[in-house]
């Protein structure tokens, strides 16, 4: 499949192909020379893990025990592949679709079903995990993680060269995003603040129905260019290229140097969310042409290549995803609602007499209908 | 005491705020060396530095989402929003981020962010420069949203908004900067300083305050109004009806137990505000009393206020706003019952 514009393959960052060879890349190469044969057995884990777990969830909403799934399906190389070369300090502003990256920082992904089962709008405390709540208003957050940034540089977190002192933030979003204003907007303000914030874009390539060519007619990376900062363009199905792309943005945004926009170049395999319909709008070769180039066959390749991936490893994987699933599955459908009354809970930090006025109502009115209790 | 405008009270708030916490942080476009286009950060970048007084880019959605993302890593940004009508552009940050935070974060994440925004008409601008939007932010959960009328207020309000761990709206009376009055230089700070001073600098900050005592109508009014209803009311004292004149104040919470409290003594009552009475504050207040004290009216509440047309051009605005003619001929319709 050649592309030009938005779909471009040239410059793309990879070290392995999509058939799981090694390549050198001049650059990048050696931002993951350091990786052992476990650690990219790990990221072969997390990326099974992951997918394993979305199809749990995917199961769970068609027996309509969520109200709705995003799956992260095809993205799981991108995901992880940035997630593993975070730190503690570094700080992630996610969009909602980044489930890889939520495993990475320590967020127990069954808990990320809170929020779809209509139970609470935030599923985990983004302080314990530096993993802020997932923003569903599409580049909203990318400002947030640029305040953030500009904060951390006021703390003394940049430029230290000591990373147990030094951090940045990442911001997630898609292709889709792009195309709104606050984007445009984080980068200006990262520019010229001296921000120390990863923008990491996932081009998946669809907006819910509307190809990236509806979005940009250039590689989506020349927007970062456009604002003055170092941008790459890398293969977001290579794990391996992600985490190397990562940690070199990491480093230089840590080091003091600014912002940094990198493009990862992915494919959604899924649909948008289980309300989208994809056979509406793309078509199955297109589909067929992305499921060659799978972020974990092309990992499992590698390392099957060279004999680092054991069938007893692979058993305790698939026995790690069972339990998991088995364990979404028990917790989700224990899940009820808790007290109403809780609605009213955290609109304000402080009492609010309009809040506190409903509220009381509502507790009489609730009350009314007990017969022991009521009038 | 301190004899000072409003414009100065609301600068000295803020450096009194920023010389006690050092992630007091200012942000907006053109409050560094200019000193603001109304000068209310005047003075402020040359004593606390580019760190603290920044002058943004010109994005207002990038100033309102970068203060909360600064407010996560536990600053307190106060912003200026230049002009009224400017503020739709962070409309979207304000409504579906900074509101919502608190209580999608369920209690985890507070945002004491500090909005900003000269607001309201009279000073005879061009389009997008009178406006009073403050309803839209009332009717947004998760918002608080006051409005000084004195020197006095100004000085205080600023200083318990920006204690409070809510994002606030503080809508600042642009006409009535330069109004001159005393100020209590200390009670408020001593009051942030005691033990619970923040929860009680945030309940006082909600509720509204008698200005004018009287029997016959209760005048309510709030920020730019005030000094209208209380002119209005000093006329009517001439003809020989006595108008009680409450400052909201606040008008997210709206303290309607002080309003509905005065009204059951009165029996009338007569709201004004700029904005337009369409959906307006008033009609929110006009309602609580209605719910509350129905029994004790003696005649339909009536509002004063814009109307529903686009802000006009200056030479239509003083036939546009509220007058001390327009209140007075509520005042008149509500004592004819």
């Amino acid at each position: 499949m050649s592309a030009s514009g938005p779909l471009s393959t040239d410059g793309l960052v990879q070290v392995l192909t999509h058939t799981g060879e090694p390549v050198d890349h001049p650059t990048f190469s050696a931002y993951a020379a350091h990786l052992s044969a476990q650690e990219l057995r790990e990221m072969w884990r997390d990326m099974t893990i992951v997918r394993a777990f979305d199809l749990e969830a995917t199961s769970l909403q068609r027996q309509g025990e969520l109200g709705l799934w995003v799956q992260s399906w095809g993205q799981e190389g991108a995901q992880i592949g940035s997630g593993r070369a975070l730190n503690g300090n570094d700080y992630v502003f996610p969009s909602y679709r980044e489930h890889g990256v939520a495993h990475t920082r320590g967020v127990d992904l069954v808990e990320i079903l809170r929020i779809f089962r209509g139970l609470q709008h935030g599923a985990w405390d983004p302080r314990e995990h530096n993993f802020h709540l997932y923003t569903l208003v599409i580049g909203a957050h990318a400002l947030h993680a640029t305040g953030y940034a500009m904060g951390m540089s006021r703390d003394g977190m940049v430029g230290n060269g000591d990373p147990e002192r030094d951090g940045a933030t990442v911001a997630y979003f898609g292709d889709g995003a792009t195309s709104q204003g606050d984007i445009s907007e984080a980068l200006t303000f990262a520019s010229v603040y001296n921000a120390p914030v990863v923008f990491f874009c996932q081009n998946n390539q669809y907006a819910i129905s509307e190809s990236v060519i509806r979005q940009t007619r250039v590689p989506i990376a020349e927007r970062g260019k456009g604002a003055g900062m170092p941008s790459v363009r890398v293969d977001g199905n290579d794990v391996i290229a992600c985490y190397a792309v990562t940690q070199w943005a990491l480093d230089h945004a840590r080091s003091g140097k600014g912002p940094v926009f990198v493009e990862a170049l992915t494919y959604r395999m899924g649909a948008h969310t289980t309300s989208d319909d994809p056979s509406r709008y793309r078509d199955s070769a297109e589909e067929a042409f992305w499921a060659e180039r799978d972020p974990i066959a092309r990992l499992d390749a590698y390392l099957t290549a060279r004999g680092e991936l054991s069938d007893e490893y692979r058993g305790e994987v698939a026995a790690e995803a069972e339990e998991l699933g088995k364990r979404t599955r028990e917790t989700v459908k224990s899940w009820t609602r808790s007290d109403v009354m809780d609605m009213f809970n955290d609109v304000y930090a402080l009492p609010h007499s309009g809040v506190e006025a409903e509220r009381a109502w509502f507790e009489r009115y609730q009350r009314s209908f007990d017969v022991e209790g009521g009038n | 005491m301190a004899t000072m405008t409003m414009a100065g009270a609301i600068n000295a708030g803020m450096r009194a705020a920023m010389e006690r916490d050092p992630k007091v942080t200012l942000m907006g476009e053109d409050i560094g060396k200019l000193g603001g286009v109304f000068r209310v950060t005047d003075g402020l970048h040359k004593d606390f530095g580019d760190d603290r007084v920044m002058d943004s880019p010109l994005a207002e959605s990038g100033i309102v989402g970068t203060a909360i993302g600064m407010a996560m890593r536990g600053y307190s940004p106060v912003i200026e929003i230049q002009f009224d009508g400017f503020i739709f552009p962070a409309y979207n940050q304000i409504t579906t981020q900074l509101a919502k935070m608190h209580y999608r974060s369920r209690g985890m994440i507070n945002l004491p962010v500090v909005i900003r925004v000269p607001f309201a008409g009279g000073i005879g601008a061009v389009e997008h420069h009178s406006e009073s939007p403050e309803s839209l932010f009332a009717h947004t959960a998760g918002l608080r949203a006051v409005s000084p009328a004195s020197p006095q207020d100004a000085f205080d309000l600023i200083q318990q908004a920006i204690a409070c761990p809510d994002p606030v709206m503080f809508f600042e009376p642009k006409a009535r900067y330069w109004d001159k009055g005393e100020v209590d230089v200390e009670r408020v700070p001593a009051q942030l300083a005691s033990d619970g001073g923040v929860a009680a600098a945030t309940a006082e900050m909600g509720r509204a305050r008698v200005a004018r005592q009287g029997k016959d109508v209760t005048l309510i009014a709030y920020g730019p109004t005030m000094r209208l209803a209380l002119q209005a009311a000093e006329v009517a004292s001439k003809e020989g009806k006595s108008v009680e004149v409450i400052d909201l104040r606040s008008i997210s919470p709206m303290d309607s137990d002080t309003v509905v409290k005065s009204v059951k003594r009165t029996g009338r009552a007569v709201i004004v505000h700029e904005a337009p009475t369409n959906f307006g504050s008033g009609a929110e207040l006009s309602s609580r009393i209605t719910e509350q004290a129905f029994f004790h009216l003696h005649a339909p509440v009536l509002r004063v206020g814009g109307f529903s047309t686009p802000y006009p051009g200056a030479k239509f605005e003083h036939d546009y706003l509220p007058d001390v003619d327009r209140v007075l001929d509520a005042v008149d319709r509500v004592t004819r019952h």
